[in-house]
Order: C-alpha cells, then sequence, then structure tokens
C-alpha cells in the first residue's frame, strides 16, 4: 500500500502542465540527440544541463526534464543504427546486427516500430522494477558506515572502467585523473586550500559540469572536425509505417527475457546499458529456436537488445538513486545533476525527499507512454532530422554548449577550462582512455576521501578497520573480481558481426 | 605503441608534478589519522604506476589523423578560446557567429554555407535562449 499511495504521491508531482511539458520536450530533444550518430545519451544529458540550469527550474523539475532527455536518447540510438548501420550510441550497437539487415530488406520501417515497441516495453518494466527494487536496496544502505562506502565507490571505479574499456590499466589511470582533480580546491575537512597551484580560479575547485561539457560535447567537436562530417544520413528513405502485429507478438517473450536481462546488468554498477543490451542479444541468440538467423535480419535479434538496453537504462538508475553510485556513465551525468541541486542521493533521499524520487518515477512512466508514441508514428519526424547537415550541427552543439556554460557562471575562466576538457577528452578518445570514469572521479572523489578520512578518525588509524565488516569484505572482493574479469571475459565477449 | 610511450611518460610528469604539490599541502589543525595529503598521495602513487605500465605494455594506436587535421582542430582551439574570452566584452551575437562560422567552415570548406549557417545560429541561438528560456545573454556587450 505504501508503494501505491508514494507512486500517487508522485503522479500528483508528475501530473501538473509544466511538469508534463517538460516531460514531453525532454523526450523529443532526448530522442533527436540519441538518433544523431555518435551523440549518445551522455552527451545528450551533458550538453542540456546547463540550460536546464538556467531556466530556473526547481529540483524535481530539472530531474524531470534531465531524465526525459536520458529516456529520449536510450530510444532515438536505435534509429541510427537500423537505417545507417551507425550506432546513435554504444547500447544501440547490438541493434545493428539485425536491425540494419531487416531495412536493407526493405523492412526499416518494421524493424523501427517494431524497436520502438521493445524499447518502450524494457523501459517500462524496468521503471517497475526501479519502483519494487530501490526501496528495497535503500533499507540495506542503512547498514552502511564508511568503510562500506568506501568499498562501494571502489567498486564503482573498478567496474566502471571495466567491460566499456579495452585496457584496465587506462580505465584505472582515468579513474586516478578523475579524483585527482576532485581533490582541488579547499579540504572540506581542515578549511585550506589544496593543489590550486597558485590559482585563485581553482580555490572553488573544479565545477563538475564545465568538466562534463568539455570532455563529452566538446570533445566531440574535435571529433566532428576530424571525421569530417562522414556519418551524415542525407537521403534516408522510408516506407509507409504500418504495425508489424506478427513480429511483435512473435516477439513477446523475446522482450520480456531482454528486459530481465537489461534490468539487471544495468544494476551492476558499471556495467550500464551496453552490458545490457550485449548480453540480451546474446541470450536471444542462444535461446530461440532461429537463433542460427540472427544476424541476418531476424525480428527477435531487434526486439532483444532494443528491450535489453532501455531496460539497462532503468536499471542503472537504482544504484544511483538509492547509493549514490552510478551504474552508467549517463547515470554518472545525472548524478552530477543531482549534486548541482544539492540533492544528495542515498537512503536518505526516499525519507527526506519523497517528492523527488516518487515525481520522477512517475515522469519516467509518463516519459515511456510519451516516446512510444513519439517513436511509432512520428518517427518519420526523426528520421528527417538525421538529415540536418554537421556543418550546421556541430556549430549548433558547440554554441549551446557554450551558451550553457556561460550563463551558468558568467566567467570566461570556466568556458577556457570547458575548453581545456574538451581538448584532454579528445585526446583520451584517441588514447582508448575512457571519460566515464574521469567523470565519476571528479563526483565521488571528495566523498571517497571523506568516508576513508571518517573511518580513519573512527578506528584511530586502523587501516584494517575498512574490511571490518561482511558487506565491506563483499565489496572489495566485488570491486577486485569486476576489476580482473574483463581481462579474461574479453575473448569470451566479443561482439558478433552481422553475417550480410 | 610510441604514442602510448609517449602518453605514459606524460603521465608520469604530470603525476611528478602533483605528487610534488601534494606535499606542499598545509597541515590543518584538527586531530585525523589520514590528514589532507594521504589521498592525494595515494592518487598520485596509482597515477605514476599506470604511467609506467602504459609505457611497458603500450598498445597498438593507428588511428591517429592526418597533420592536416590538426591543424584544423588547433584553429578550432584558437576560435572557441576567442569567443571565451570576447564574449563578455563583445556579447554573445558578434562571438557565435565567427565561431560558429569558423566550426562550420572547418567541417564543409564552402564560405557561403559557413556564412549563412554561422549567422542564422548566432541570432536564431540568441533569440532562443535569450527570449525563449531567459538566459540574460547580452547581445552585444
Amino acid at each position: 500500500m505504501d508503494l501505491l499511495a508514494n507512486l500517487s504521491q508522485g503522479f500528483a508531482v508528475a501530473l501538473t502542465w509544466s511538469t508534463l511539458l517538460l516531460a514531453v520536450s525532454g523526450c523529443f530533444a532526448g530522442t533527436i540527440i540519441g538518433s544523431l550518430p555518435g551523440l549518445g545519451p551522455s552527451n545528450g544529458v551533458a550538453i542540456l544541463i546547463p540550460l536546464a540550469f538556467s531556466l530556473g527550474l526547481d529540483a524535481t523539475e530539472v530531474l524531470v526534464l534531465m531524465t526525459s532527455v536520458y529516456y529520449g536518447a536510450m530510444y532515438g540510438g536505435r534509429i541510427s543504427s537500423i537505417l545507417l548501420n551507425i550506432p546513435g550510441d554504444e547500447p544501440a550497437l547490438m541493434t545493428t546486427l539485425d536491425g540494419y539487415p531487416m531495412a536493407k530488406q526493405g523492412r526499416a520501417a518494421d524493424a523501427l516500430v517494431l524497436s520502438g515497441v521493445s524499447s518502450f516495453v524494457g523501459a517500462f518494466l524496468a521503471t517497475i522494477g526501479l519502483m519494487l527494487l530501490a526501496p528495497l536496496l535503500a533499507n540495506v544502505a542503512y547498514l552502511f558506515g564508511p568503510s562500506e562506502y568506501f568499498a562501494l565507490y571502489l567498486l564503482a571505479f573498478c567496474t566502471l572502467g571495466g567491460l566499456a574499456s579495452k585496457n584496465q590499466i587506462k580505465a584505472a589511470l582515468a579513474s586516478a585523473v578523475g579524483l585527482g582533480i576532485a581533490m582541488i580546491g579547499l579540504d572540506n575537512q581542515t578549511g585550506l586550500p589544496r593543489l590550486t597551484f597558485g590559482e585563485l580560479a581553482l580555490m572553488d575547485g573544479v565545477d563538475f559540469l564545465v568538466a562534463i561539457v568539455g570532455l563529452f560535447a566538446v570533445s566531440e567537436i574535435f571529433i566532428f572536425i576530424e571525421s569530417h562530417g562522414k556519418n551524415t544520413a542525407i537521403g534516408v528513405k522510408l516506407d509507409k509505417i504500418t504495425i508489424p502485429v506478427k513480429d511483435i507478438v512473435n516477439c513477446g517473450f523475446t522482450m520480456l527475457r531482454g528486459t530481465l536481462i537489461g534490468f539487471f546488468a544495468g544494476i551492476l554498477p558499471g556495467a550500464g546499458a551496453s552490458l545490457g543490451s550485449f548480453l540480451a542479444y546474446m541470450g536471444e541468440k542462444t535461446v530461440a529456436k532461429d537463433g542460427d538467423t540472427f544476424g541476418t535480419g531476424n525480428p527477435k535479434g531487434v526486439a532483444a537488445p532494443e528491450a535489453g538496453n532501455n531496460a539497462a537504462a532503468g536499471g542503472a538508475l537504482v544504484p544511483m538513486l538509492t547509493l549514490g553510485v552510478p551504474g552508467s556513465g549517463t547515470t554518472a551525468v545525472l548524478l552530477a545533476v543531482l549534486l548541482t541541486l544539492n540533492i544528495t542521493p542515498g537512503p536518505l533521499l526516499f525519507e527526506e525527499r519523497p517528492e523527488v524520487v516518487w515525481g520522477l518515477i512517475a515522469s519516467l512512466l509518463i516519459a515511456n507512454v510519451v516516446l512510444l508514441i513519439m517513436n511509432v508514428p512520428l518517427v518519420r519526424l526523426f528520421v528527417k532530422v538525421l538529415s540536418v547537415p554537421p556543418h550546421v550541427l556541430l556549430p549548433g552543439i558547440a554554441m549551446v554548449a557554450f551558451g550553457g556554460i556561460y550563463s551558468l557562471s558568467g566567467s570566461s575562466h570556466d568556458l577556457v577550462l570547458m575548453i581545456v576538457f574538451g581538448l584532454v577528452g579528445y585526446f583520451c578518445r584517441k588514447l582508448g582512455v575512457p571519460t566515464v570514469p574521469i567523470i565519476l572521479g571528479i563526483l565521488l572523489g571528495n566523498n571517497m576521501e571523506d568516508n576513508l578520512r571518517r573511518a580513519m578518525i573512527i578506528s584511530g588509524g586502523d587501516w584494517t578497520y575498512l574490511f571490518s565488516s561482511g558487506i565491506a569484505i563483499g565489496l572489495w572482493v566485488a570491486a577486485i573480481g569486476g576489476f580482473v574479469a574483463p581481462l579474461f571475459l574479453r575473448n569470451l565477449l566479443k561482439k558478433p558481426k552481422p553475417k550480410i | 605503441m610510441k604514442a602510448d610511450r609517449i602518453f605514459g611518460l606524460g603521465v608520469i610528469l604530470i603525476a611528478s608534478f602533483y605528487l610534488y604539490h601534494a606535499t606542499l599541502i598545509p597541515t590543518g589543525f584538527l586531530s585525523d589519522p589520514v590528514g589532507s595529503r594521504t589521498f592525494p598521495y595515494i592518487v598520485a602513487g596509482v597515477s605514476l604506476l599506470c604511467g609506467a605500465l602504459i609505457i611497458i605494455f603500450p598498445d597498438k594506436i593507428t588511428d591517429w589523423p592526418h597533420l592536416r587535421v590538426y591543424g584544423k582542430i588547433g584553429i578550432a582551439l584558437l576560435a572557441m578560446y576567442l569567443f571565451a574570452k570576447t564574449l563578455r566584452p563583445y556579447g554573445f551575437i558578434i562571438p557565435s557567429a565567427v565561431v560558429a562560422i569558423i566550426l562550420s567552415y572547418l567541417i564543409s570548406p564552402n564560405i557561403k554555407n559557413a556564412i549563412i549557417t554561422g549567422l542564422s545560429l548566432s541570432i536564431g541561438l540568441f533569440l532562443v535562449l535569450n527570449y525563449g528560456l531567459g538566459l540574460g545573454l547580452f547581445a552585444f556587450g
């Protein structure tokens, strides 16, 4: 009953005209961003964060807007996968395997509708899963003290670089860089400046929004310049859109299986939607009777990863809201949104700010319905967006990013710092250094250090205190396992190639 | 291989610089067994280790762009830097038009298209950001 009461409270928040309008605009903007090749949900949310803050919205409204963008981008990612064989973002990669062959067989519209419905099933059920599981996990989080939190943060760093990165050393380096940047500024405990290198502007530390927009959005500009905007979609044609009822019915169980796998993959800190869609696809390939036709345009090969990656997007919100540890790159960016709003995710959030949590959950449910409507009958509109030439798109992204950050801080110093982060992000991508752990380090660095110092004060400097409880030991083992496992699993988890 | 070795060396240099500055962090008055320096030391230590490991086990990175591309990126960087520095004195419209024209031209070298894109983007975005979203930017300083 509690659940229903909480949810009705959430709907009371979410069903105001202004919140609904934000959810619809967020879904629309998100789908556009997700469908543009190369611009994934992290970039989308990153570019729009400064704008959202400049609008003077309250905490719930900002969250509704940003999560709608997030879900929208997850839906939109499939459009360019199917039509161009270029994933809009990393999680949509698996959709290219059967989606593009379907499009080549003249069934592009079917593939788009089927994947839209699968995305809806995945995301909707995952939101219900989030509703059920998050309060339970929040109760477990009450058992956490400083040593458990320290181990939990370590787990997030060890697994976040994990499968997403090709090189564990570089993933570890990225985490260290982020943590190192977080140390700049005034020390939380002593109030004395640290590592400011004599720069007065660094006394306040490095604003993580500046870092996020730089690493994600500005580095994208350099990548575009390098590729001359080759990933364009001019000339994409789409036939009449009909509902492929037979395919949808045939794929019913496929979607449910994909959702289940994706949701739990999303909950794992750091694994995120890419792993969700990968496991959903591979799982379905093994289970399906016609598994050998996967890669040649089998509708199940479209339904499974789409349900999986959208379910993972919902799953990734579970650890972010209950423990303050993001389950994916985009939820790391959303965590930045929360922290900027002075909302500290964690078990207390459910008690202290129920309107935020349940308003968010209710608006996610609404966003899903909006997205289904947008992505099935209106999919043609988003396909048109794909044909915006890059020489217009890229300066547009740059201007929105710059305008947003400038209107937040009014400081040219922040803009210059953002450009520096953009350049760092570009070289990181070239050198295979993942950028998400850098963001995570900047976000969680101070909390991680505070928990370490608190643990040491409690124990009087006894380092074994970090392993003093069952939960802490379990988290340490999981962290080490999460860091080491990809070394062995990488060959096993090689992504399959399409057969045509 | 070579790129990664240079990168690893760069990491070691920057981490050493960071470590040196970490030693200069003043000690607080509160009793704290860990103190302000320990965490930065750990971070610098991990970075040094990673730098060394990258030099020992470098990746093969073959995806380096042509030198001309770096020229373009350099121009884009300079344009963005000047934008950041001129935004306050000259307002939003002129600096953003200039940087949008340059970025557009760098991607598709057609000066007419670039000028049309730049001007429409800067004026259009100014109207949207300022009047649509109420961001309070200045048009001309």
